[in-house]
């Protein structure tokens, strides 16, 4: 029993140490590497937040959506729009375009949510197409079409605060997704979170047990829809534009990628996974003819051996112990 | 027709002793002429039941009875074709399963229905969570509030886990563990929500003689804490062993109520659970 504490106390502070290990480095590393690697890993933050925000509704709840690009195409033309007609500041807009999408998600989620499975699967792909198609057409000829909308401002704060280069935008969104991953984390570790994962393990116990299941469902939803609506924001920003093919299905899928690969509920995993998905075409551009293919056969691998994901969520010291137990087998 | 003599006493008798002891306990749970239909099938037919404060009332049948019908319409998960859910004096038509388990009544499933992916620890945790109210932001923030409220919940959590004997296994994936083990890992996630009625859908199914002995002895502890019991059982030991009262129910309807050891000789009660000789019949 002692030696079992010792082990989790060791472990704690080892990854104490490693989580401020790379802080430091993502802090660093825009002195080290030139300005196209930090724009990839701007592109690498950018799908971390996507990947964080499909994570609370696919991973915490276990509700397959994959349209969630609409809900970030919320964001973005919210963004686009509100900023080039009537020049409200970036940042301003930041939480405006979560509010956006948040409350979009709550409109047309409201009545698909008692759906289950792969039927909640085809609804949203429809929705997320839905938005596409409506953004391409031009809706009250203010998204542009398919050319979309131009000239969005740098984020920023009056005069004292811009962010104008790779750089800043480099440290910008990674303080978010830092903020973000400090919000997860305690909400995975709350009632909130607890009851999502009563949720997805098992919806009439849950219900049984005094989970309102709709409602929490319906809160991951916009809580996700939230905070893919924040992703928009930068990523319009960025790119100074926003365009529908941006937000098309195939991109709905690398999200529900990332979270399978990285392994569902995993705040760790996703962080590994959206780094495979936005790093290794960079990696691998010398046979980009082939690179489709290995990442298809990368995947079918994946879920051969190793289902759960890469780094899936270890719950209280289970894992630990069962390993000492193995060991105490063997030794005796 | 002396049969018909024998079985009209025995309904007159328990129909005394109910009265006797309503005089003595309240009726604190009960269902008023409760009917769901699936379909053109009538599950559960103006059904009554009553269940009287601080005692263990049990409610047998045969197989297809409609008992597990009935435990579902009272816990919500089935919407009620016509009757009454009363308890402590509240109808509960019409409510939700987390609106009411609020109320009081908390239930365990006849095929075990854990949080198979969570920890022991967490899935009684997770039986609190309709007596706490800590919403989102405070959660996100972790205000102290929040904190407070969460090491409040995790120590309740305890105590709940030591009540069941799985203590030692705090930390173990729910499916890992034993069945019997998983079985009271269900109840102690019922007992964590605080409830005043307690609904155990066949609790020693699947368990050894020894396993439930235990549990007979634990259920019987329970009502020590004002804890008022309804099972189904389907295991005559056990009933016998522990009721106060027994209402044996076939094809949706109530054949008889009463006393055990009267119900167990009761002779449409034997002709439910054993059919009628063909020749009797003629």
């Amino acid at each position: 029993m002692k030696l079992n504490k010792n082990i989790k106390e060791k472990n704690s502070i080892f990854k104490k140490w490693l989580i401020i290990l790379i802080a430091i480095l993502f802090i660093v590393l825009p002195f080290i590497i030139n300005a196209y690697w930090v724009d990839v890993l701007f592109f690498f933050g950018i799908y971390a937040l996507l990947g964080l925000s499909l994570n609370i509704v696919l991973g915490e709840v276990g509700l397959f959506d994959l349209g969630h690009m609409g809900f970030m195409a919320i964001g973005a033309y919210t963004t686009a729009i509100l900023n080039t007609y009537f020049g409200i500041p970036i940042m301003i807009l930041l939480p405006i375009s979560a509010i956006a999408a948040g409350a979009f998600a709550w409109l047309v989620c409201s009545p698909i949510i008692h759906l289950r499975g792969d039927y909640l699967c085809i609804v949203t792909i429809g929705m997320g197409e839905i938005v596409r198609l409506t953004l391409n057409n031009n809706l009250f000829g203010i998204t542009g079409g398919p050319n979309g909308v131009f000239g969005i401002d740098f984020p920023s704060l009056g005069s004292i605060f811009i962010v104008d280069n790779s750089t800043k935008f480099y440290y910008y969104i990674w303080l978010i997704v830092g903020l973000t991953i400090i919000g997860l984390v305690n909400l995975q570790r709350s009632r909130i979170g607890r009851a999502w994962n009563c949720i997805r393990e098992d919806e009439i116990a849950a219900e049984a047990t005094g989970i309102d299941v709709k409602y929490y469902k319906l809160l991951a939803f916009v809580l996700g829809a939230g905070l893919a609506g924040v992703a928009g924001n930068i990523y319009a920003s960025k790119l100074m534009m926003v365009s529908p093919e941006s937000f098309n299905f195939m991109e709905s899928c690398l999200l529900f990628c990332i979270v399978l690969i990285g392994g569902m509920g995993s705040i760790p995993g996703v962080l590994i996974g959206s780094a495979a998905i936005s790093l290794f075409p960079e990696f691998f551009r010398t046979f980009a003819q082939y690179r489709m293919l290995i990442f298809g056969a990368a995947m079918v691998a994946m879920m051969i051996f190793r289902p759960g994901g890469i780094w899936p969520r270890k719950r209280g010291a289970a894992e630990f112990k069962s390993l000492l137990m193995k060991a105490g087998e063997e030794n005796g | 027709m002396a049969k018909d003599n024998n079985s009209m006493e025995t309904m007159i008798r328990t129909k005394q002793e109910n009265e006797e002891i309503n005089k003595i306990n309240k009726v604190v749970f009960q269902t008023d002429k409760l009917t769901k239909k699936f379909g053109g099938l009538i599950a559960v037919n103006n059904f009554d039941l009553k269940v009287s404060q601080g005692q263990i009332s049990s409610l047998i049948g045969p197989n297809g009875a409609g008992k597990t019908t009935v435990f579902n319409v009272v816990t919500g998960i089935y919407k009620a074709d016509g009757g009454k859910v009363v308890f402590k004096g509240e109808d509960l038509a019409g409510k939700k399963p987390h609106q009411i388990i609020k109320k009081g009544i908390a239930r365990t499933f006849q095929n075990i229905r854990l949080f198979s992916n969570m920890t022991c620890l967490e899935n009684v945790m997770a039986g609190q969570h309709c007596r706490s109210r800590e919403g989102t932001w405070s959660s996100v923030l972790q205000t102290p509030g929040q904190r407070k409220e969460e090491l409040e919940i995790k120590k309740n959590a305890e105590d709940r886990l030591k009540q069941v004997g799985l203590w030692k296994y705090q930390d173990e994936l729910a499916k890992n563990i034993a069945y019997g083990n998983q079985r009271m890992l269900e109840i102690g996630r019922a007992l964590a929500s605080n409830p005043d009625l307690l609904i155990l859908d066949e609790p020693s199914s699947g368990l050894n003689d020894k396993e439930s002995e235990d549990l007979i002895i634990f259920l019987k502890s329970l009502l020590k804490e004002d804890l008022t019991i309804l099972l189904i059982e389907h295991d005559m030991n056990v009933v016998m062993g522990i009721s106060h009262w027994v209402t044996v129910m076939d094809e949706g309807k109530k054949i008889a109520e009463g006393l055990p050891e009267d119900v167990y000789n009761n002779p449409q009660v034997i002709e439910a659970y054993l059919g009628k000789d063909e020749e009797e019949e003629e």
